[in-house]
């Protein structure tokens, strides 16, 4: 039992930078702008929400005092991060009309430059790690409660982080404000037939800069996510998480409820891949030299094989990667 | 309140290059239909973006009720009550009927949309003014006839005064443009005031009080449609007298040049056949036309006989030659030699080779490659000839001497001559170019999908000229055509398509508009399937 605890408490938290992160694309392809640079805003997020940490702990006593209050201030540092680089491609493809994709990998190569620049000025030249303090995870102590059985305490507080309950909340408001408000029929509107958007009235280039400005805040949050997620230090670096939640993106077909399971699903697939050695009844491939290898692989063999397999019945927003141009009809 | 409610005064817009209105002035009177007449590119939608604010012109002033008002986008338009049936729907397609109605005027609390409201409100108009729809259909599943009926309620649901219809009639069959007909004029007695752009004559005469005539982006002049008749409305549009009736002398049909037996074509949209077991045969010296409704199969019907997309069963012959045969046990029983050959799916270039013909449904997406120059189009099916190339290069000086030739005989007009790039042509001259070159290769059959469609009424007479001369020629001519004028006035045959099949045949002279209306609609077929490719 406490294998299968160990792996359902993992699986939430690297679902949830999926989660969030793929919720994120959803906004920006949903209002017609693709987002490929959703890796480069994660790194942005997390290094800046890293850094922040980092500030908190050498310069303050926050860290023994009210230790969620500064988690929450690195999680708003982190989404403010994201969502100021994610308005770099959103005045490249909706102002300047720019190729999105090509936009968007040129974010994706300046952010870990920008990183490494950035940590090495803080650091030092050379110190590349950004050590995450060990007081931004949530204890039993914090909360106050301990659960009796072990399966339910392992589950719960073996790895607990307040971006999981910012998640969970980000993604009700998501599902809420894509479908039942003004905004997400407007913003549906702007992805699909943007032409019939502005023959209404609506301003098309102000919903994809808004599209895009949330998958910022989502993605810079992911990206704070994904580094706790991942381990104690920030590498400029989040390991290709940022394609990893296109695809779940891809395979969620753009709604919320399915990018919910498809994230989840991953994230499966990612721990099996990484406790494969303490799961007993997988095979181990003795005879193959780093047979571990082939389990990390797993997840994003999983995704190329889904994605073929659902590729046919996913059906993207019309118009995203099509610059609107007010002038042509 | 004056009489007029909208006055366009001087209104002047140009384009980089082009004035597409000069000097217009246009005044539109309550609850009158007030028609809005030219040729492509008279101007027209040009006039009518500037109205709903869509464009800004350069000159002139608008005054609604006496007053000048500045609209400078659709929000203003719609402040001041001005609503505008597109020409091409501006509906999301995964939206539901009623979503697309409210977007843009959404009812809301706290901007959380309150869709039980506008759903009632939806009904009640839709009940009133006999516009049957169902709310909560989504916009990819239903008719196009019934996705204008979504269109026009969103104007009245937004209490539009002045409604602006741009071409509304080219999607819809007879049945539907009587119907809207008959809207139109009980939302003209309610007091509603209409502008009505059209290149039909018809529908002017039918149900516009006056009618505004726009040539090459000036003002002909504005008249009442009871002191005018359709010679004088085409010859303001125009410039010239136009002919309405087709002269030919009757057909004298030589032997069968295409037969098609048993074809059966699937469908890409849908899980049922888009051609299902279609069999005639078209000889030389006639034109049969294929009449039908947009989507009841004809386009994969083309696409199946022209070599765009594979059938799944069928045998079509062209000049005593197979170009398709493909085995079915149920489709071909009548050869059963046949399922031991092995399939026959000839290439394009082959059926091109042995006198096959195609003026395609989409000029721009199957007629021309649209950024090369109008002569290298000329060339796009012939420049593997040795008479345009020598040992793989292409021999420019043939290739222009050629063009240079099309290009006075078919009368294709352009900015540059041989060198313009196609995009830059207009419509009409994008399909002079087609027309040329796939006549001037002296088919045994031309296959003339919508040829005239978009077209006004000078370029349509040009191109009725060309089929019937090609006829004339003794080729075989197969016309594909949703417009009745057209069907009646050109064929020598017509075959009714509804449905993927053949539900009728018809002489021209035996029947009437409106009850060829009805087999296309699917409201009667011929109950002997026989008899549709007998002759």
């Amino acid at each position: 039992m406490r294998i299968v605890s160990d792996i359902l408490s993992a699986t939430i938290l690297f679902a949830v930078p999926l989660l969030l992160v793929a919720l994120g694309g959803m906004f920006s392809e949903r209002s017609g702008i693709i987002n490929i640079a959703l890796e480069g805003i994660m790194i942005v997020g997390a290094l800046f929400a890293c850094l922040t940490l980092r500030a908190l702990d050498l310069n303050t006593s926050i860290g023994q005092n009210a230790p969620q209050l500064g988690m929450l201030i690195a999680i708003l540092v982190a989404a403010f991060s994201g969502a100021l680089f994610s308005l770099l491609l959103a005045f490249a493809s909706v102002s300047l009309k720019a190729d999105q994709t090509i936009g968007g990998t040129a974010l994706n190569m300046m952010a870990p430059a920008l990183a490494i620049a950035v940590t090495w000025a803080v650091q030092g030249q050379g110190q590349t790690n950004i050590i995450i303090p060990t007081w931004t995870r949530i204890t039993q102590e914090t909360l106050g409660i301990v659960p009796k059985d072990v399966f339910w305490q392992n589950l719960v507080f073996k790895s607990f982080y307040q971006t999981t309950i910012w998640a969970i909340l980000l993604f009700l408001v998501a599902a809420v404000l894509l479908y039942k408000t003004r905004f997400g029929l407007r913003m549906r509107a702007c992805g699909e037939h943007p032409q019939a958007a502005d023959s209404v009235g609506i301003n098309v280039y102000r919903m994809r800069y808004a599209g895009v400005f949330i998958s910022g805040i989502l993605g810079g949050i992911g990206g704070l996510a994904y580094t706790i997620a991942a381990g104690s230090t920030f590498q400029s670096s989040v390991a290709g998480y940022g394609f990893l939640a296109l695809a779940v993106m891809i395979f969620g077909n753009w709604k919320p409820w399915n990018i919910l399971g498809a994230s989840l699903f991953f994230a499966l697939f990612k721990i099996i891949g990484s406790y494969s050695g303490s799961i007993p009844f997988l095979p181990k491939f003795e005879n193959l030299n780093q047979s571990e290898y082939l389990y990390l692989m797993v997840p994003y063999i999983v995704t190329m094989i889904l994605l073929i397999l659902t590729s046919k019945k996913s059906r993207a927003p019309k118009s995203e990667g099509i610059p609107y141009d007010k002038g042509r009809r | 309140m004056g009489e007029y409610v909208i006055e366009m005064l001087n209104i002047t817009k140009d384009f980089p290059g082009i004035r597409a209105n000069d000097d217009i002035t246009l005044r539109l009177r309550r609850g009158e239909i007030h028609a809005l007449l030219g040729e492509n590119g008279a101007g027209k939608s040009t006039l009518m973006s500037v109205l709903f604010g869509l464009y800004q012109p350069e000159g002139g002033v608008i005054k609604k009720d006496g007053d000048v008002v500045h609209i400078k986008d659709p929000n203003d338009a719609n402040a001041l009550h001005i609503g505008m049936v597109h020409q091409h729907f501006k509906l999301v397609e995964i939206f539901t009927v009623l979503e697309n109605i409210i977007l843009g005027v959404e009812p809301n609390k706290m901007g959380f949309l309150q869709k039980k409201e506008a759903h009632r409100r939806v009904v009640e108009l839709s009940e009133r003014y006999g516009l049957k729809i169902d709310p909560d259909a989504l916009i990819e599943d239903i008719s196009v006839g019934m996705q204008q009926r979504v269109e026009i309620l969103k104007m009245l649901y937004r209490d539009n005064e002045i409604l602006i219809f741009d071409e509304p009639t080219a999607v819809l069959t007879p049945q539907e443009i009587d119907e809207l007909m008959g809207i139109m004029r009980s939302f003209a007695a309610e007091g509603k005031s209409i502008l009505f752009i059209t290149h039909k004559l018809n529908e002017i005469m039918a149900v516009a009080d006056r009618c505004t005539v726009l040539r090459k982006g000036k003002c002909v002049g504005t008249v009442d449609v009871k002191d005018t008749d359709k010679v004088k409305l085409s010859r303001m549009m125009v410039g010239r007298d136009v002919d309405f009736i087709v002269e030919k002398d009757d057909a004298k049909p030589g032997k069968t040049v295409l037969e098609i037996k048993n074809l059966t074509v699937p469908s890409k949209a849908h899980k049922n056949n888009a051609v299902k077991n279609v069999s005639f045969n078209v000889r030389a010296g006639e034109i049969v036309c294929l009449a039908g409704i947009e989507g009841n199969g004809q386009t994969e019907f083309v696409y199946a006989l022209t070599g765009l997309e594979k059938p799944s069963a069928g045998r079509i012959t062209l000049k005593g030659e197979p170009i398709v045969q493909i085995g079915h046990k149920r489709g071909l029983q009548s050869s059963a030699s046949l399922d031991k050959t092995k399939p026959i799916l000839m290439p394009i270039r082959h059926r091109s080779k042995l006198g096959m013909s195609h003026i395609p449904e989409d000029r721009q997406k199957y007629g021309l490659v649209l950024d090369y120059s109008l002569e290298e189009n000329l060339v796009l099916q012939r420049y593997w000839e040795p008479e345009f190339q020598n040992k793989g290069f292409i021999r420019k000086d043939q290739v222009r001497e050629y063009a240079d030739r099309l290009i006075r005989q078919y009368d294709i007009r352009s900015g540059q001559g041989p060198v313009t790039p196609a995009r830059s042509m207009s419509g009409g001259n994008q399909q002079k170019a087609i027309v040329a070159r796939e006549i001037d290769k002296n088919p045994e059959l031309l296959v003339a999908v919508q040829p005239t469609r978009g077209l006004d009424v000078g370029a349509i007479e040009y191109i009725h000229h060309q089929l019937i001369a090609a006829r004339d020629n003794g080729k075989a001519v197969l016309l594909v055509s949703l417009e009745l004028d057209e069907v009646i006035n050109v064929s020598d045959r017509i075959l009714v398509m509804y449905e993927g099949e053949i539900v009728g045949a018809f002489d021209p002279k035996d029947i009437t508009v409106q009850e060829l209306g009805l087999y296309m609609a699917g409201a009667k077929r011929q109950s002997n399937e026989s008899e549709a490719y007998s002759a």
